[in-house]
């Protein structure tokens, strides 16, 4: 189940400062050196405007790639959500989320209408930042592509002239696998796909399936 | 090697840093008499040849000329690069993690210091004999016995021929006798041959090649382009004696062996890549490809070099 299915992606369209060893984040940089992370930018350019990037998910070092891969003017502006159940768990996670990532942590079991994730994310948006969510909610360890949770839908409601990005991130679930704590040096790419928004007549189940179906499509660009 | 002192060293750097000036010059008045769209896609990639050329052959001099222990670190750095390519194409399961984590993070790393300490013994069986038992041992502990001997070997030929073969060059380093204790031109040798090969088996086929020697496995390699480029690797390998405890004919002989086992190195290497289905190991280096595409010839060539260089030293040493 952790056979690629396919042989890895080379980049064709591969975007300005994308290897750049510009704006010295000594994370993204040490991101960049140990996966060789090639951005492929498929669908739309790395243009420097709000949106919300929405990636598969099967690895911890997902989030790192799809933060480290944007270029250092993007990147500056976009910050990640993160369970909350998760990373607040043991005083190594709290500070690797808190000091080194800055995840907005999202409540995923014991929603209320206080800590609504939905609220919290449109309240980080409305700061003019970007976002980097993972709409399956959890990694997925069968390399499927699983059922989007619906907030990305209310996000998309919420916000709507918010572009959505759909990305596919590759190998990222080599790099880390779900359970292991050493990571290994494997080649990622990220391809981003066309920018979707929710039309005005889509149902709930409709948009999730389509942003779904665009993050797969992604994966064959 | 020392610029200073040594005039042989100083004639190895300007030499090749001339016969790059010449090529870029060459590559720009090619430039300027191909306009058309045709040649657009061609050009451009001379051109991004050319110029990675020029930063690997800076950055090999300058870890040559910063001593022994910078030609051993850059080796180490180009087997790291190759294996990442080379896992990253194979593929491998949940349960090999941690044995591929001890082969970047352990067993690479011991097998580049016994060379570093010199302890060619262990150095030469190192990773054929206790890196290749110890990774079925590290991968059956998980207890994932799916494609289990396909896994082993995959990991096993990655560590062979992105680590061991590679990490030849750097022990030529130490080759020496009390007639010749020169390793560094003598790496700068085989270097030289194995890669000027490949570069005028490139050159000869874009002029006049047209049957093709391998369709299936390596569509751009022809017998023009083999014939051309092997014969006048010979013919340099032999003006080149001097770097090598060889004699003219002799530096020719072992020039004819190292550009045919990278010949075969290329096939190789290539046949694998048709395997998994892509045309290049990665983006690494513009115009080339990925690391494993420039260096495959020298993964062949190496450990014959070597092998066959320290019998014959031993042997029929002047």
């Amino acid at each position: 189940m952790f056979i690629t299915s396919k042989p890895y992606n080379l980049p064709v369209a591969i975007a300005p400062g994308k290897l750049g060893f510009s704006r010295m984040n000594p994370l993204a940089l040490l991101v960049q050196l140990f996966t060789g992370v090639q951005a492929r930018w498929m669908g739309c350019t790395p243009e420097s405007k709000q949106r919300i990037y929405f990636a598969n998910h099967t690895s911890h070092f997902d989030f790192l790639i799809l933060w480290a891969v944007l270029p250092p003017n993007l990147r500056e502006r976009t910050t990640a959500a993160g369970a909350a159940d998760y990373w607040t768990k043991g005083p190594l996670r709290r500070w690797l989320c808190e000091k080194v990532f800055q995840v907005a942590l999202i409540e995923r079991q014991n929603v209320t209408r206080k800590n609504n994730p939905v609220t919290q994310l449109t309240a980080i948006l409305d700061q003019g930042k970007s976002l980097i969510i993972f709409p399956e909610g959890t990694r997925s360890t069968d390399d499927q592509l699983h059922d989007f949770k619906p907030g990305i839908y209310h996000l998309a409601k919420a916000r709507p002239n918010v572009d959505l990005v759909p990305a596919f991130i590759d190998n990222a679930n080599r790099v880390l696998p779900k359970g292991e704590f050493l990571p290994v040096p494997l080649i990622c790419s990220v391809t981003f796909g066309t920018p979707l928004r929710l039309e005005s007549t889509e149902h709930k189940e409709q948009f999730l399936e389509r942003a779904r179906l665009a993050v797969q499509e992604c994966a064959h660009l | 090697m020392n610029l200073t002192s040594d005039p042989q060293a100083r004639f190895i750097v300007f030499g090749m840093l001339a016969v790059l000036t010449l090529a870029s010059l060459i590559a720009w008045v090619l430039k300027q008499r191909f306009t058309d769209e045709k040649h657009a896609e061609v050009m451009a990639n001379l051109n991004s040849r050319i110029n990675a050329w020029w930063v690997m052959v800076i950055t090999f001099f300058i870890a040559i000329i910063a001593g022994r222990m910078g030609s051993i670190i850059l080796f180490g750095l180009v087997s790291f690069l190759a294996l990442r390519e080379f896992i990253t194409l194979t593929p491998t399961r949940h349960a090999d993690h941690r044995a591929l984590f001890w082969v970047f993070f352990v067993i690479t790393p011991i097998h580049y210091f016994l060379l570093a300490i010199n302890w060619v013994a262990f150095f030469l069986i190192f990773i054929p004999v206790y890196a290749y038992l110890f990774i079925p041992m590290r991968i059956v502990l998980v207890g994932d016995t799916t494609d289990f001997l396909t896994r082993t070997s995959k990991i096993q030929w990655a560590l062979m021929i992105c680590v061991y073969f590679v990490s030849y060059a750097p022990a030529l380093l130490d080759v020496n006798t009390p007639n010749f204790h020169d390793g560094a031109k003598l790496l700068c040798f085989f270097v030289f041959v194995v890669q000027i090969s490949d570069v005028l088996q490139y050159v000869f086929g874009k002029l006049c090649g047209k049957h093709k020697i391998s369709p299936q496995v390596s569509p751009n390699k022809t017998i023009e382009g083999f014939v051309g480029g092997v014969g006048s690797s010979i013919a340099l390998g032999a003006a080149l004696y001097w770097m090598t405890p060889f004699n003219p004919w002799q530096a020719a002989i072992m020039a004819a062996i190292i550009t045919l086992m990278g010949f075969c190195g290329g096939l190789v290497m290539s046949a694998i890549k048709r395997d998994r289905g892509v045309k290049d190991w990665g983006v690494l280096i513009p115009g080339h490809g990925g690391m494993m595409d420039r260096i495959d010839s020298l993964c062949f060539a190496a450990p014959i070099f070597y092998h066959l260089t320290r019998y014959f030293l031993a042997h029929y040493a002047r």
